[in-house]
């Protein structure tokens, strides 16, 4: 297998009674698609929080190129190239989105205490920015303001503004989150050109895109790794099948998710 | 001359002559033609009244820049006034009185208060950084209360104001007028500055959503810290421009009740406008002098007032002069 750049041991994080993260290890491997699904309340998103900083483990370890990332805070691992998008959309609704994806770009040019010049003019951080949208597809709505985008677009800006940051890792939480199964399917094709460009940590509900996208899938239930491997093994697994699968041929989008 | 004007023209245009722009331009026009009417009829009234407007206004823009644009909440603002003011009455009681020692002064010792309330409030946030910055205002209250020699509870008579020498005299009630509305301008112009700069966009980026800004690589704090330090400097000129005004400085010019004030000038006149503040002062001043010649008790109609405004319109008067509500 290729080479490992992100190396996850024994983390753990407990919220009063409830194991959110039960030693997970994990190893990522440049370049590959890995996604993580588990029903409601596995541990997913806490996971994401704990790769990227928002959360602090209780035991265990991260390495992130080999250099140990596990108390770092979030800005910095932001600077060291890992990305997150979030599952409830966050961005800076007052700002166009131009503006939004302009200051991911912004965080990664030297620092900000540049008092004078107006910033808005600034083809420096204004055409990564666009380059950015066009990537998304959304370079035709780069003047319009967050608050009157659609649902699907603000998703796509999510991708947008961590892709800004240039990362090694995206931590991509839901991207297909409340989304049509049209904006889904093309969510997907973006999401498979930026294959093999970078490596790629999925939170996804919609199998159908899990399967399209991953090279390797962990099932995380109650906050521990049943099963990980290529998505085919992990289709034919009789625990994830019992555990998850199974019992989500409904198909559950939204709600809330651990 | 094209018949047709190129639209991005034709928006230019639109926003210089939007209602908004239109206002604030009569409104400076007015102020800068106040001395005219003091020259004309002799009454000192109205510029007396509006000395004091526009060097309130310069700490409502000051409020405006961590509140409006970098969502601080800060609840002890009127602490800088007092800093300032006593900055240039204790110099002076000392026999200090040149400006350039005074005002620089001034303008440090805010930076360094507001270096340190920031440092130990801005990792808190909502109720809990109000509180702090209530408290450490409280705190510098009641120091100033026990500084004996400065006049302790009844204030401290500045007897000369700060000297600058050659032609340039504070006693001049024209001059300093100008000298406050150019600071005023120079104050609102650095703020138009600073939050279209990166800096700028850091601040408000933060106020909509810190968490993000971490996300993608904004170490927040020290922008803040550093937006708070900028604006309590800024206030700090303020209060030094405060104390040659009324050539007094006591405790009352950072009692907890003027750090509201400031609060409701800058809500009043639109949070976040570049404007705003100034026509808070304006409209707050005006109507706490002409309410308290009609009764005793002007808060009972100053209150409701406010009341609608927070509840009704978006954007304070700003906000009212685009047409926007509350939805």
């Amino acid at each position: 297998m290729a080479r490992s750049l992100l190396q996850i041991e024994g983390l753990t994080r407990r919220f009063g009674g409830v194991v959110a993260a039960d030693a997970i290890t994990l190893d990522i491997s440049a370049d590959e698609v890995h996604a993580v699904i588990g029903p409601n309340g596995a541990g997913k998103t806490t996971l994401i929080g704990l790769l990227s900083g928002e959360i602090t483990p209780q035991e265990g370890s991260i390495r992130f190129e080999g250099a140990d990332i596990t108390r770092l805070p979030v800005y910095r691992r932001s600077r060291l190239g890992l990305a997150r998008s979030f599952q409830i959309t966050s961005l800076f609704r007052d700002f166009t989105a131009l503006d939004n994806v302009a200051l991911a770009v912004q965080a990664h040019r030297g620092h900000s205490f540049r008092f004078w010049r107006d910033a808005r003019g600034d083809d420096e951080l204004c055409k990564p920015a666009l380059a950015a949208l066009a990537r998304v597809g959304l370079a035709e709505r780069a003047g319009v303001r967050v608050d009157k985008l659609s649902h699907g677009e603000h998703r796509q800006l999510e991708i947008a503004m961590a892709l800004a940051t240039q990362p090694r890792l995206l931590l991509l939480d839901e991207p297909m989150a409340g989304m049509g199964p049209e904006e889904s399917a093309q969510m997907v094709q973006m999401l498979r050109q930026l294959k093999g460009s970078m490596t790629i940590l999925l939170i996804e509900h919609d199998m159908e895109a899990v399967f399209a996208l991953a090279d390797r899938l962990t099932v995380l239930v109650y906050g521990r790794i049943i099963a990980s491997g290529h998505p085919e093994a992990i289709r034919a697994d009789a625990a994830v099948r019992q555990a998850y699968l199974g019992e989500k041929q409904g198909g559950d989008h939204g709600g809330r998710h651990g | 001359m094209s018949a047709s004007l190129d639209p991005s023209l034709n928006a230019a245009l639109g926003s210089v002559l939007s209602p908004r722009t239109a206002f604030s331009v009569a409104l400076l026009a007015i102020i800068a033609l106040f001395p005219v009417y003091t020259m004309l009829t002799g009454d000192t009234f109205v510029l007396t009244l509006f000395t004091r407007v526009l060097i309130l206004a310069i700490g409502a823009v000051s409020l405006n820049l961590i509140m409006g644009y970098g969502g601080m909440v800060s609840f002890g603002h009127a602490a800088y006034l007092g800093i300032g003011g006593y900055a240039v009455g204790i110099l002076a009681k000392e026999g200090i009185n040149a400006g350039l020692v005074q005002w620089p002064v001034a303008i440090a010792a805010s930076a360094l208060y507001a270096l340190v309330v920031g440092a130990l409030s801005l990792r808190t946030r909502g109720v809990y950084f109000i509180m702090i910055t209530l408290a450490f205002a409280q705190m510098i209250y009641y120091v100033s209360i026990g500084l004996d020699r400065y006049g302790g509870d009844d204030g401290l008579t500045i007897y000369k104001r700060s000297q600058f020498g050659g032609f340039i005299d504070l006693n001049n009630k024209t001059f300093f007028y100008y000298l406050c509305f150019a600071l005023l301008l120079a104050s609102i112009y650095l703020v138009s500055r600073l939050v279209n700069s990166r800096f700028g966009l850091v601040i408000r980026g933060t106020r909509s959503n810190e968490g993000r800004m971490r996300a993608i690589g904004f170490p927040t704090f020290r922008y803040k810290l550093v937006c708070f330090v900028i604006a309590g400097a800024m206030c700090g000129l303020a209060g030094a421009l405060l104390a040659n005004h009324t050539n007094f400085i006591s405790p009352a010019m950072m009692h907890w009740t003027r750090s509201g004030d400031l609060i409701v000038m800058v809500v009043l006149g639109g949070l976040g406008s570049l404007f705003g503040p100034l026509i808070g002062a304006v409209t707050f001043l005006l109507l706490e002098e002409g309410l308290s010649r009609l009764t005793e008790y002007p808060d009972l109609i100053l209150g409701p007032v406010l009341l609608l405004v927070a509840i009704y319109v978006h954007g304070g008067i700003q906000g009212l002069l685009e047409g926007r509500r509350r939805g």
